[in-house]
């Protein structure tokens, strides 16, 4: 099937002004007759469950958390992205646009990064209006930085921790919303299943994760806003509680898979120390502003004290292979310099993998206080972890799995293939293309929370009743049937093995063969041991304790089990995509420099997968990308 | 960084199966940790001896473990997060310990966070006291530019350091009055210091102290505790602004 994105048509400028002005509108007398459900409550399902409560729709919002507060939106660090243009550097929104579209590498649609980059600025003015504290000079003016990807610094940020004080801006509005009751919260409520009634999405199934009670909620529209997959990989810098669940489920009842191939590896994490860590800890990009990387010139040299390292037996390879950007080159790219480097011998603490950042020269030239005022919480939590003083010795940084920017197909209403199913954030595939960069992540969730859903959604309740379905409808209890047996089936199991241990199993085949650098020999070999690991799984995991209470391993056996169903499709979409694309790499596509080479003639397209059923081969689906903005050239940071 | 060195801890952990349970003390043996574990991964290793020994693991929140989610909530050693100086326990390591070393581990204790089961407790009363005011009224859309109102960087860099809070209740459980002061007034403190929150600030701050009083929490007598356990360093003089906050309120 070709899918139709329903982007506008007509000039670039103006089409979401158009399509804001074409869609519906839901009279705000009639709004309160409709019910939505909100799954998930950082940055993008947060502010849309405000906007839509605020607008006058009864919300139902579900966070997986003891609070909305804790969604994992509040662990991003460095800053988000807006073409406010405030330091008169050359930006606009076609410059965002622009910025965006070749960040990733030609896989993104242009629409909807057009529309991205032009209410970028709206969510800077709302945040403000909020009391989000974002920096600022002593003049009192808004202060900017520059992020990966990019030459005019667009960024705006809260001292370290920009995720926090945008999710808390976030919260505060819901907050508003819960206490004039046009929003109910549902804390601690994992989404386990989507209800289809007839081809519709009309409601969700979740599991109580304090009482362990199956309840289901019918709405008129579904929106999930779930996050990424990259735990897939076990060890990345998502939280814990971060899975593919919500999306695999809606997946498994006919929602199109996006792109799932395309994860970002980020550049700047602490190294993995042992077998036992639950967890990478990501070091905001920002610091690439200041810190330069490099690692030894020669082998030899690695164990070598830094300080006995000169200038001349220094390798800083991006500066020196990508010299207009430097340090600052996307992500996808200083990953991969970073693993090359390692690759070569020339990594530097235990395995030797790691690359130094050193922020020496800057200190020397700022002086220690100003890098301390920049990044100075990003110093204590690197000395927390690794006992280091990173202005005393550079820091020892490792990609580290990070972001998703495949998800579930929307249209440029954010609308998936399911009727009544909208997906938001990280959760959907539309704007980041192969490759996200820095800061806009968080440009992307609260776009999609405050200025987009709020007017699509309208467009598409519109066109049905009402409260037309409702939890007596048999699909509900056939859901519910479903969630409760599977659980009954993990803890029945009785196995040897814990779920922590299948986990790790497939994390290290996705990260060695579907990791950084992908070829068709290691796609194929995941693709024969995942089908091994799921199948011992469901034949020796040990889950202890009852389905009627509190229960942390059942939690995870149900994360655990959708990745290893959901990690086969992710496999199979890499080993699809014959070309190199963003942080989608195979070694067999690649310039003669070692740069990625794109297939457009092949595969400038969106590949969204239909589940058939397990051991079945998806279906493939393509939206083929145009463009008409932007034209499609080499991606080159040189 | 070398793993050579292994630890031997012996851990008193607090156990609970419910909120109708009493509860009591259990004793584990954390066997082979080294000072690169984090203290919640050290719980995991206990527990996963735990499973495969048909034992129920011990159940304690944590999400982003890097500090920044508020998830995270323990009482080691009879002080919330353990003591280290701006830390939560998810960044707590474990070379702040010694081999052999006995470990108390308990849940947040406060009337207004009742225990659900084992470390884990219902911290609801923090968003309680949110919806009773810890907002902007704006609406979504039709705000002025971000530029438009000048914030000296003074004023800033004070609300800031009061936004830093991450919820975790840390605050409220090393309080003798389980009193929820500094976190109610990290919220009060920010938004009454920013223009955009002068508006409403009367308001606020008297719905906030009212939800906190409703929710069970004590009140404040002074005794910094909240202070020294909060991990984020969210200053008690911000207690002192809810106070002139409270009284200038008063007289509105």
């Amino acid at each position: 099937m070709i899918l139709d994105g329903k982007c506008p048509t007509g000039p670039i400028e103006t089409s979401w002004d158009k399509h804001r002005f074409d869609l519906k509108l839901v009279n705000p007398a009639n709004k309160r007759k409709y019910n939505i459900i909100m799954v998930g409550t950082g940055l993008a399902g947060g502010a849309a469950a405000a906007s839509l409560g605020e607008l006058g729709y009864n919300v139902q919002a579900f966070c997986y958390q003891d609070s909305p507060r804790r969604a994992h939106s509040i662990a991003a660090q460095g800053g988000i992205n807006a073409a406010k243009n405030y330091p008169s550097d050359g930006d606009s929104i076609l410059r965002l646009m622009y910025d965006t579209i070749k960040g990733g590498d030609f896989r993104a649609r242009e629409a909807d990064v057009w529309r991205l980059s032009q209410v970028s600025n709206n969510i800077i003015d709302q945040c403000v209006a909020q009391g989000v504290p974002f920096n600022r000079d002593y003049a009192g003016y808004l202060d900017n930085r520059s992020f990966g990807g990019a030459q005019v610094s667009r960024t705006f940020y809260s001292r370290g921790q920009t995720g926090q004080q945008l999710l808390l801006g976030a919260y505060s509005a819901l907050s508003r919303q819960i206490k004039a009751g046009t929003v109910q919260m549902y804390t601690r409520r994992e989404m386990l299943d989507l209800v289809v009634v007839d081809g519709v999405a009309r409601g969700i199934t979740v599991r109580n994760m304090v009482t362990g009670q199956i309840e289901c909620y019918a709405a008129d529209a579904v929106c999930l806003a779930t996050g990424g997959y990259v735990n897939v990989f076990y060890l990345s810098t998502n939280a814990k509680g971060c899975s593919v669940t919500a999306n695999w489920a809606a997946a498994k009842k006919g929602a199109f898979f996006a792109n799932p191939c395309y994860t970002q590896i980020h550049p700047t994490c602490i190294p993995q120390a042992g077998e036992y860590q639950s967890k990478l800890t990501l070091m905001s990009e920002s610091l690439r502003n200041d810190g330069r990387i490099w690692v030894p010139k020669n082998k030899a040299d690695i164990a070598k004290p830094v300080s006995q390292l000169p200038e001349d037996a220094r390798d800083y390879y991006l500066e020196r292979k990508y010299p207009s950007y430097g340090n600052l080159a996307p992500r996808d790219i200083s990953s991969r310099s970073a693993k090359e480097a390692c690759d070569e011998g020339r990594g530097v603490g235990p395995g030797g993998r790691g690359v130094y950042l050193d922020f020496a020269d800057s200190i020397k030239r700022l002086g220690e206080n100003t890098i301390k005022e920049r990044y100075g919480n990003l110093f204590e939590m690197y000395e927390r972890i690794t006992d280091e003083n990173g202005y005393k010795v550079p820091m020892r940084i490792y990609p580290a799995p990070h972001y998703a920017m495949g998800g579930l197909w929307v249209d440029y209403n954010l609308m998936s293939n399911i009727p009544g199913l909208f997906v938001l954030g990280e959760a959907n595939f539309s704007v980041h293309g192969a490759n996200r960069l820095g800061a806009s992540a968080l440009m992307q969730g609260l776009a999609d929370g405050y200025f987009v859903i709020p007017y699509t959604i309208g467009g598409y309740l519109v066109t049905v009743k009402p409260g037309s379905v409702k939890t007596d409808h048999p699909e509900f209890k056939k859901s519910m049937e479903e969630v409760s047996g599977r659980n009954k089936k993990f803890l029945n199991i009785k196995g040897k093995r814990t779920v922590t241990e299948f986990h790790r199993d497939l994390g290290k085949v996705m990260w060695n063969n579907v990791g950084m650098a992908r070829s068709k020999e290691s796609l194929t070999e995941a693709l024969k041991e995942i089908p091994k690991i799921r199948e011992e799984f469901w034949q020796n995991v040990k889950v202890s304790g009852s389905d009627s209470e509190i229960n942390q391993q059942l939690e995870n056996a149900g994360r655990v089990a959708d990745f290893l169903e959901f990690g086969e499709l992710l496999t199979r979409d890499a080993l699809h995509r014959e070309e190199s694309c963003g942080g989608h790499f195979r070694v067999e596509h690649q310039m003669p420099d070692g740069e990625a080479m794109r297939n457009d003639e092949d595969f400038s397209y969106v590949g969204a997968w239909e589940y058939k059923g397990n051991d079945k081969v998806p279906e493939l689906h393509k939206e083929p990308l145009k463009f008409e903005t932007i034209h499609l050239a080499v991606r080159s940071y040189k | 960084m070398s793993d050579h060195k292994t630890m031997t801890l012996t851990l008193i952990v607090w156990r609970q199966k419910n909120a109708n349970d009493p509860g009591k003390f259990e004793t584990y043996t954390a066997k082979n940790i080294t000072e690169h574990h984090s203290f919640l991964e050290m719980l995991d290793c206990v527990n996963e001896d735990l499973i495969i020994a048909g034992k129920e693991p011990i159940v304690f929140d944590h999400d982003c473990r890097e500090g920044i989610c508020g998830m995270c909530s323990q009482v080691i050693n009879g002080l919330p997060h353990g003591g280290q100086e701006r830390t939560t326990v998810c960044q707590l390591h474990m070379r702040k310990f010694k081999d052999g070393d006995t470990i108390y581990i308990e849940p947040w204790r406060s009337r207004a966070f009742p225990i659900q089961k084992d470390l884990v407790c219902d911290r609801s009363a923090y968003d309680t006291i949110i919806q009773a005011g810890g907002y902007t009224s704006c609406h979504t859309g039709g705000v002025p530019d971000a530029n438009s109102t000048l914030i000296p960087k003074e004023v800033l860099d004070y609300a800031m350091d009061a936004a830093e809070c991450i919820g975790c209740g840390a605050c409220a459980a090393a309080c003798p009055n389980s009193s929820a002061m500094l976190f109610t007034s990290a919220k009060v403190a920010q938004l009454s210091a920013l223009p955009q929150g002068k508006a409403e600030a009367s308001a606020r701050v008297q719905a906030m102290l009212t939800a906190m009083e409703d929710c069970g929490f004590g009140n404040c007598s002074n005794h910094y505790e909240c202070q020294a356990a909060c991990p984020k360093g969210i200053n008690v003089k911000f207690i002192a602004k809810l106070n002139r906050e409270y009284q200038k309120s008063l007289f509105k």
